[in-house]
Order: C-alpha cells, then sequence, then structure tokens
C-alpha cells in the first residue's frame, strides 16, 4: 500500500474541509433559489422523520428509564428521591434527548444519505442528473438538509418527552413513588433556557447529519466499495461532529444564559 | 426503388457547415493525477454532422463529452459550445446550456428510483412549464422513436442492457436538444441490438438532423452509420445508393497520446497510409 505524504495529506484534508463548506453553504443558499422542490422535501421528511420514529421512541424511552434507574440509587442514599423528576427532566431536555436523537438519527439517516448518493455517483446518475440541466444539490442535498433540520427538530421532542415517561415508570413502579410529585418536579425545574438549549441543538445536529451524509455521498469514489466507504465515514463523521458541536453549543449556550 | 436518402435531398453546403460550428474544440488539454489524457486538441463539429471518435481505452474519449457538456474543466484551451465558452461559464448558467444538449451515457446512467416513463420526463418535468397532458404525449412519442412504448410503467432494473441504453435515448431526445452525444452507445451488447442502436442513431441524424458526437470502440458502427441512410417511407436504415458515399454528415477523430492524428471522412479514412490508423481500422 502507498504512502501519503504529510503534504499531501494536509492538501486533501483542505480540500475537503473546502467542499464540505461549499457544499453546505450551497445546501442553504439553494433556498433562495428556484426552482425549490416541496415534493422532494416532504417524501425526505417522511423518510427520515416517520422512518426514525420507531427507534427515537424505543432510545428516549429507555434512556429516560436508565437515568431514573441510576439516579435513583443515589438519590436514596442521600433521601432524596423526589428529586428524581428534576434530574430526569434536565438531563434528558438539554443534553440527552438532542444528542441521543442525533446519534440515532445520524446512524440511520446520514449511512442512508451517503450510500444513495454513492450508488447515484458511481452509476453516472449525479452526472446525468447534470447533463439534463438540473442542480443534484438543488435536487437532492437541499431537500435533504432542510427535512432533516425539521424533523429532527421534532424527533428530539418526541425523544424528551419519551424519556420523562420512561423515568416516571420507573419512579412510579420501581420506587414506589407518586407520579404527580414525580411530573410536577419534572415540570417546574425546567426554565426556558434548559427547554431553549435542549431545541437549539437539533436544529445543528440535522444540519451536520444531512450535510455530512449528503458530502460523503457526492463524493463518493470507487464503485461499491467507495460507496461502503463512504457510509462508514458519515456515520462516523456526523457522530463525532455531533458530539463536539454539542459541546461548543452548551458552552456557548451556558455563556448567553450567565449560568456558567 | 428506396426513395433518396434525406442527407443527400439537402446536404449542408460545406460554406454553412463551417461557418456555424456546434462545438469547438480550441488547443485543450487536461490532465488527471499527473496523467495528460488530453494534449491541446482542436478540432470543430459542423451543424448537423455527426462525428465518431476513436481511440484505445482511457485515450479521452469520453472525457471530450464531459467537457463539451461542461461537466469537467480543462487545465488549459477553450470549449466553445452553441456560441457559449464552457470553459468560462459558472455551473448555474451551465444548466441552462445542458438543457440544448441531450447525453446518452456509456452505462445508460437512468434513475433507477423512477419508471421509464418519470426517467424520460425528467427534463419535461423539471421545466414546469408544460401540461401533464403535454409531457405524456412527449414521452410517448419519444418512447415509440425508440420502439419501447410498452416499457412506459417498468423500472430501469426490469430492462435488457439494450432496451436501457434505447430509454437513454429516449430520454436525450424527449426535448429535441440542437446536440447529441452518445457515450459508448453500443459498448457490450450484442451484434443484433447494436444495430438497432445504430439504426436508432441513424434516423436521429437524417431524421432531426442532430449534430452528434459518438464515442465509440466499434468502427463497423461507424461505417455502417458513413453508409447508410434512414429512409423515412419504408422506417428502415438502408445503404447508401452507389456512388453516394461520403455523402452523409459523418466525420471520423482518432485520438493517440493525447492527441487528434486523425480528423476527416470515410473516404480519406479508407485510404490513410498512417500506420496506426490503418491498423486501428484493419
Amino acid at each position: 500500500m502507498e504512502l501519503t505524504s504529510p503534504a499531501d495529506f494536509a492538501k486533501d484534508l483542505v480540500q475537503a474541509v473546502q467542499d464540505y463548506s461549499v457544499l453546505a453553504g450551497r445546501s442553504m443558499s439553494n433556498l433562495f433559489r428556484t426552482p425549490r422542490y416541496f415534493a422532494d422535501m416532504t417524501q425526505q421528511a417522511d423518510l427520515i422523520g416517520f422512518g426514525s420514529l420507531p427507534i427515537v421512541v424505543l432510545t428516549g424511552f429507555f434512556t429516560g428509564a436508565v437515568l431514573a434507574l441510576n439516579s435513583a440509587n443515589t438519590l436514596e442514599r442521600f433521601g432524596s428521591l423526589s428529586l428524581i423528576g428534576q434530574l430526569v427532566s434536565v438531563g434528558m431536555v438539554t443534553e440527552l434527548g438532542p444528542v441521543l436523537t442525533g446519534l440515532m438519527v445520524a446512524g440511520r439517516n446520514a449511512s442512508g444519505m451517503a450510500s444513495e448518493l454513492g450508488s447515484m455517483v458511481v452509476t453516472e446518475q449525479i452526472d446525468a442528473m447534470r447533463a439534463l440541466g438540473t442542480d443534484p444539490t438543488k435536487k437532492l442535498v437541499t431537500p435533504r438538509v432542510v427535512s432533516t433540520v425539521f424533523m429532527l427538530f421534532f424527533l428530539t421532542i418526541i425523544s424528551d418527552l419519551l424519556g420523562l415517561i420512561g423515568g416516571g415508570i420507573v419512579a412510579q413502579f420501581i420506587f414506589g413513588m407518586d407520579s404527580h410529585q414525580y411530573w410536577s418536579s419534572a415540570w417546574q425545574t425546567l426554565m426556558f433556557r434548559d427547554v431553549f438549549t435542549g431545541l437549539v441543538k437539533p436544529l445543528f445536529f440535522g444540519f451536520i447529519i444531512a450535510t455530512v451524509g449528503c458530502y460523503y455521498g457526492m463524493s463518493a469514489r470507487g464503485g461499491t466499495q467507495g460507496v461502503g466507504r463512504a457510509t462508514t465515514q458519515a456515520v462516523v463523521a456526523s457522530s463525532v461532529l455531533i458530539l463536539l458541536v454539542d459541546f461548543f453549543a452548551t458552552k456557548f449556550l451556558m455563556a448567553i444564559f450567565g449560568y456558567r | 426503388m428506396a426513395a433518396p436518402p434525406n442527407a443527400i435531398e439537402s446536404p449542408l453546403k460545406s460554406t454553412e457547415s463551417s461557418a456555424s460550428p456546434v462545438i469547438v474544440f480550441d488547443n485543450v488539454s487536461i490532465a488527471f493525477e499527473d496523467k495528460t489524457i488530453l494534449d491541446g486538441i482542436s478540432f470543430q463539429l459542423a451543424r448537423g454532422e455527426t462525428k465518431a471518435i476513436f481511440g484505445i481505452a482511457g485515450s479521452g474519449k469520453s472525457t471530450i463529452l464531459k467537457l463539451t457538456l461542461g461537466l469537467l474543466k480543462p487545465d488549459a484551451g477553450h470549449i466553445h459550445v452553441l456560441g457559449e465558452d464552457v470553459t468560462q461559464m459558472s455551473e448555474e448558467s451551465l444548466f441552462e446550456l445542458r438543457r440544448k444538449i441531450g447525453m446518452v451515457f456509456q452505462e445508460s446512467a437512468l434513475f433507477d428510483s423512477l419508471t421509464v416513463r418519470e426517467n424520460v420526463a425528467f427534463r419535461l418535468m423539471e421545466e414546469h412549464d408544460l401540461s401533464e397532458d403535454e409531457i405524456e404525449r412527449r414521452v410517448r412519442e419519444s418512447l415509440s422513436f425508440v420502439e419501447l412504448e410498452h416499457t412506459v410503467d417498468m423500472f430501469p432494473s426490469e430492462l435488457s442492457g439494450g432496451m436501457r441504453r434505447r430509454v437513454a435515448i429516449a430520454r436525450a431526445i424527449v426535448t429535441q436538444p440542437e446536440i447529441l452525444l452518445y457515450d459508448s452507445p453500443t459498448g457490450g451488447l450484442d451484434p443484433v441490438t447494436s444495430t438497432t442502436i445504430v439504426e436508432l442513431i441513424v434516423k436521429q441524424r437524417d431524421v432531426s438532423r442532430t449534430s452528434s458526437l459518438l464515442v465509440t470502440h466499434r468502427l463497423q458502427d461507424a461505417f455502417v452509420m458513413a453508409t447508410h441512410y434512414f429512409d423515412r417511407k419504408s422506417n428502415k436504415m438502408l445503404p447508401l445508393p452507389p456512388g453516394a458515399r461520403g455523402e452523409v454528415p459523418m466525420g471520423f477523430l482518432i485520438l493517440r497520446d493525447g492527441k487528434i492524428i486523425f480528423d476527416g471522412g470515410v473516404h480519406e479514412l479508407s485510404v490513410s497510409k498512417d500506420e496506426y490508423i490503418r491498423e486501428f481500422i484493419s
């Protein structure tokens, strides 16, 4: 196997960042240019949103349940079992709901986008689309980006709710806590900044999932092996970027709300 | 006796041909990863002419078609298509120009998630200014040209290789483009299917008078095109009458080591003394 020189590696990296930035920028600027593919957006919203619902529901429910289970043991030692509701609601709404939903949707949809677009690239369908006078970023990338951002927002809300339900079931049926107490503490502890933080993050994550998935798909080379590689890279890159952006977004929002 | 060939009925005058070339390559060079594929090539395609491009695998034949469409940008030189310099155009303005050009890709490149109807209608639907009925009529018309009207509701995966090529031709001609680009349209097909495809290309050339660039490995296909015409009355491809050889608007271009070593008609090709060309056509 031929080794890549550090200079070539650096050039490739810069080129990749540039190509990704151009694609991501065009996916947004296309919103202000005609034609706009509303039918494709609706179809993608169905595939991404409704299609991801089962994994998001299961992930949200069991994350909330296990969060309640783990924290209850610690809280019980200090006689603070009543705080389960607060802990689950803040944890789910600000952090676990958006991140885990983002990672699940990345695993399912970034890979799907990369493999679908990658297959189109290697079979010359993307070139055919350009030859037919249609901009593939308008027809294929922008609808996926818009749909993912839009649907991830609502999927995160569903995940948060299911997490709270999961935590509530554990609190009530395993630790014998009153359900009214659980829900009122969960509700009252949530502040505007928590909800805002939890709902801003999916917008970034959705953008990352779709643009990274589309970027790796559109830059796939080398037949079916290349498509496989693009799919794997899309999931890895989008997952790592979600965790990275989550840290900086959290820090930034904390600074804005002035609470750390 | 068959009716006189259409191409001979009103042949393009040489002055008209040279005065209005639809494609002009001017000193075009391109390299991929330090390997020079085209090295300062220049040629023209006259309006109404079909030019067959030959060369060994990797000689840059398909690259010429992609450069013509602006899918690739050359490292040097200029390419004028329908009077516009595609090397200087933005991707956005290229989309407008590409609507006047049809391309048949090597492996058909049909959209596999769309039906034959949707594939052929793709460009018409993108234009958003035609009614459903008009789109349907033109799709049917285009599919009947390639004699595949019955496949309208099928998916590309349900078609044979030859049928896919014919659907790709139908998709390319549905908007009646000014230029057609064929990338190995008969590659990998059996002789009978190849003849059907060649007949469709000749039909398009002689009936619609579309200017075309044709990349092929099969010299015999191009010779058939140069020695036959499409007879509208019998709806068949027929040999040119004796003495009429070279009267159809058909040219040949041979590439070697990134350069054009031959650019001329069938007669000049058959009498060429160049050893490589002799070996190539033997």
